[in-house]
């Protein structure tokens, strides 16, 4: 508990670890917290449709965020988009993470052709912005769960490539490796035995973030309709199905998903600042 | 300077027809238009009529010499929805997507230049620190969710600008502009300043940076020690210094605005090239795809390459690393 009170020394940190836990806690749950299945037509009345937060049904049920155009609580559709958004950024930010730092490493440790050919690859891709690569590939691919997060990976492995082998090409020089490499261990075990843990601080980091970053291009693909299925509302999906009725004057059905994006996204941004001041001692703020 | 610049333009090209073939096999993968085009009851010799004429039935190679020998000559292909020359169709939504990332530039240029200069000025008091976490939300949360705050705001609550659209439009030198015409500049100012957020942010956070990183360095501390008001260096010396980097990020940025605009316009129902594609992916309509993709990255190309070959006609440095 000492290490997690030296990372959490502001009360802002503070707020924004017990933010994220409450939200992975209730995403990991939502079924069991969620008043209502909001996908289980049987459990839906048209009569309680586009009922503002906070008010009950004539079966007293309470809607604490309001109801949608087919009486949907929001509330659980809340909890299920976050269960889809967080599932879908967690799940390509891992295979990015295995995927990027796998060829970083295999970058660093090589050398030569291999490393110039392999970096070369990933300027061309760090070169253009990170909607369009998403964009093209969801134009490519075609839209659904498993193309954004394909687009995902698409995006960030390079970020991860690049981060990891800048930090293994110093470890490369270092004692312990020619150590290894006298104890005739293989490559592979160097590389990541060896190498890879000491390469953890910048790539945790980078992880951190990025996940945030994930979240954000899925809703924003779904929000534009270009992204997960209908039948998997996420967080930008629920947004984009009520953006129509905002203008009609209701607004909860946008804004509450909105603000638990938002309040996700800016949550893992401050863990993740704190963590690179924690790990990075030399970072000057 | 000639190698460097060859070498430049050849690796250029080169990806240029890699993304190309990607994007061509790509697209080619995508859900048949067949399906978008036809009516499914349609007899069976009107659905093969078509795809003969669309040149559906030839293997994919031939498809792809077909589609590079006619790129070339400028036809990037009829768009199945809208039956206009796909490159003409963007040329015609084009206007509207620069307009709107040129007037998203330059507010973030007149804005985040001054908040860069007062937060590097003032280091560490509150407004400082506002400032670089304001910048820190600019670029971390999604456009979209802006944006629809924005419409929220001003347009549903205090109704001050439209919600969408482009309203009227002048015509200068056969170029249609909404920065001519009253309504257009209401319909334009809140998606404008959606797209500026994201540069705006980028700005400030340079502007900061080579502020403090120019204040350490001697030439201001001779002007300090000169006796010149804190201000006259700051605007004077400093940023005049800290323009150069700037100006380069803003050309490179520009590129990835044109691509960003793609949020903005669909939110703001702007009729540029970015609310097309997103419109043209829903139905699958190959060719105003495929055009779209291969504008962008090259006029990313070639955006890069103009600012590679600035920055190495002002700094010889750059030149010897980059053709070595």
């Amino acid at each position: 508990m000492g290490k997690l009170s030296a990372f959490a020394d502001s009360k802002l940190v503070l707020l924004a670890i017990g933010l994220l836990g409450i939200t992975v806690l209730a995403a990991l749950f939502a079924p069991w917290i969620a008043p209502q299945d909001p996908y289980d037509l049987a459990q839906l009345y048209i009569l309680d449709a586009r009922m503002p937060p906070l008010s009950r049904n004539a079966e007293g049920m309470l809607f604490l965020l309001g109801t949608d155009d087919q009486g949907r609580d929001v509330f659980s559709a809340v909890l299920y988009g976050l269960r889809i958004s967080l599932g879908v950024a967690v799940v390509a930010t891992a295979i990015a993470v295995v995927l990027g730092t796998s060829i970083g490493l295999l970058s660093a440790y090589l050398g030569g052709r291999t490393d110039a050919v392999l970096m070369r690859i990933v300027d061309m891709q760090l070169s253009f912005p990170a909607v369009l690569i998403a964009l093209m590939l969801v134009a490519l691919l075609g839209t659904g769960i498993e193309k954004v997060t394909i687009a995902i990976v698409a995006v960030q492995w390079a970020r991860y490539a690049r981060t990891v082998r800048g930090a293994a090409m110093v470890e490369r020089e270092r004692e312990y490796v020619e150590a290894a490499r006298c104890l005739a261990y293989g490559p592979p075990r160097i590389m990541f035995r060896h190498i890879l843990p000491n390469c953890m601080a910048p790539l945790s980091i980078l992880a951190t973030v990025e996940v945030a970053s994930a979240i954000s291009i899925e809703a924003t693909l779904s929000f534009l309709g270009v992204g997960l299925p209908i039948t998997k509302p996420s967080l930008g999906l629920l947004i984009a199905n009520g953006y129509p009725f905002m203008l009609s004057g209701n607004y909860w059905l946008s804004i509450y998903p909105g603000l638990v994006l938002i309040a996700v996204i800016i949550a893992i941004n401050i863990v993740g600042d704190r963590l690179r001041e924690v790990l990075n001692p030399r970072s000057e703020r | 300077m000639g190698a460097f610049l060859v070498r430049r333009l050849l690796q250029g090209i080169v990806t240029l027809l890699v993304v190309s073939i990607i994007i061509f096999v790509g697209v080619f993968a995508i859900g048949n238009p067949l399906y978008v085009l036809v009516d499914p009851s349609a007899p069976a010799e009107v659905v093969q009529e078509t795809i003969r004429q669309l040149g559906l039935d030839r293997p994919l190679h031939e498809q792809y010499v077909r589609f590079v020998l006619a790129a070339l000559r400028g036809d990037l292909g009829t768009s199945y929805v809208h039956a206009l020359p796909s490159l003409e169709l963007i040329a015609s939504r084009l206007p509207a997507t620069l307009e709107l990332v040129v007037a998203g530039l330059v507010i973030a240029f007149l804005v985040g230049v001054p908040l860069g200069l007062l937060a590097g000025y003032m280091a560490n008091n509150w407004l400082a620190r506002l400032i670089s976490s304001l910048s820190i939300l600019g670029i971390s949360l999604p456009t979209f969710w802006i944006a629809l705050i924005m419409i929220i705001v001003f347009s549903l609550e205090l109704g001050w600008v439209p919600t969408g659209g482009r309203g009227e439009v002048a015509t200068v030198l056969g170029i249609e502009t909404s920065l001519l015409t009253a309504s257009g500049l209401a319909h334009m100012a809140l998606p404008a300043i959606a797209l500026s957020l994201f540069p705006l942010a980028l700005i400030i956070r340079l502007t900061r940076a080579g502020v403090r990183e120019h204040n350490r360095m001697d030439y201001v501390k001779f002007a300090r020690a000169m006796g010149i008001s804190p201000q006259r260096i700051l605007v004077s010396y400093v940023l005049r210094n800290i323009l150069i980097p700037i100006v380069t990020m803003m050309g490179l940025i520009f590129g990835t605005l044109v691509a960003f605009a793609v949020v903005t316009e669909t939110v703001f129902a702007w009729p540029g090239i970015g609310k097309l594609i997103i419109d043209s992916i829903k139905v699958s309509d190959r060719p105003v795809i495929m055009a779209y993709l291969l504008f962008v990255v090259t006029m990313f190309l070639v955006i890069s390459f103009i600012v590679d070959l600035i920055t190495a006609a002002l700094d010889p440095r750059i030149r010897l690393v980059k053709a070595s």
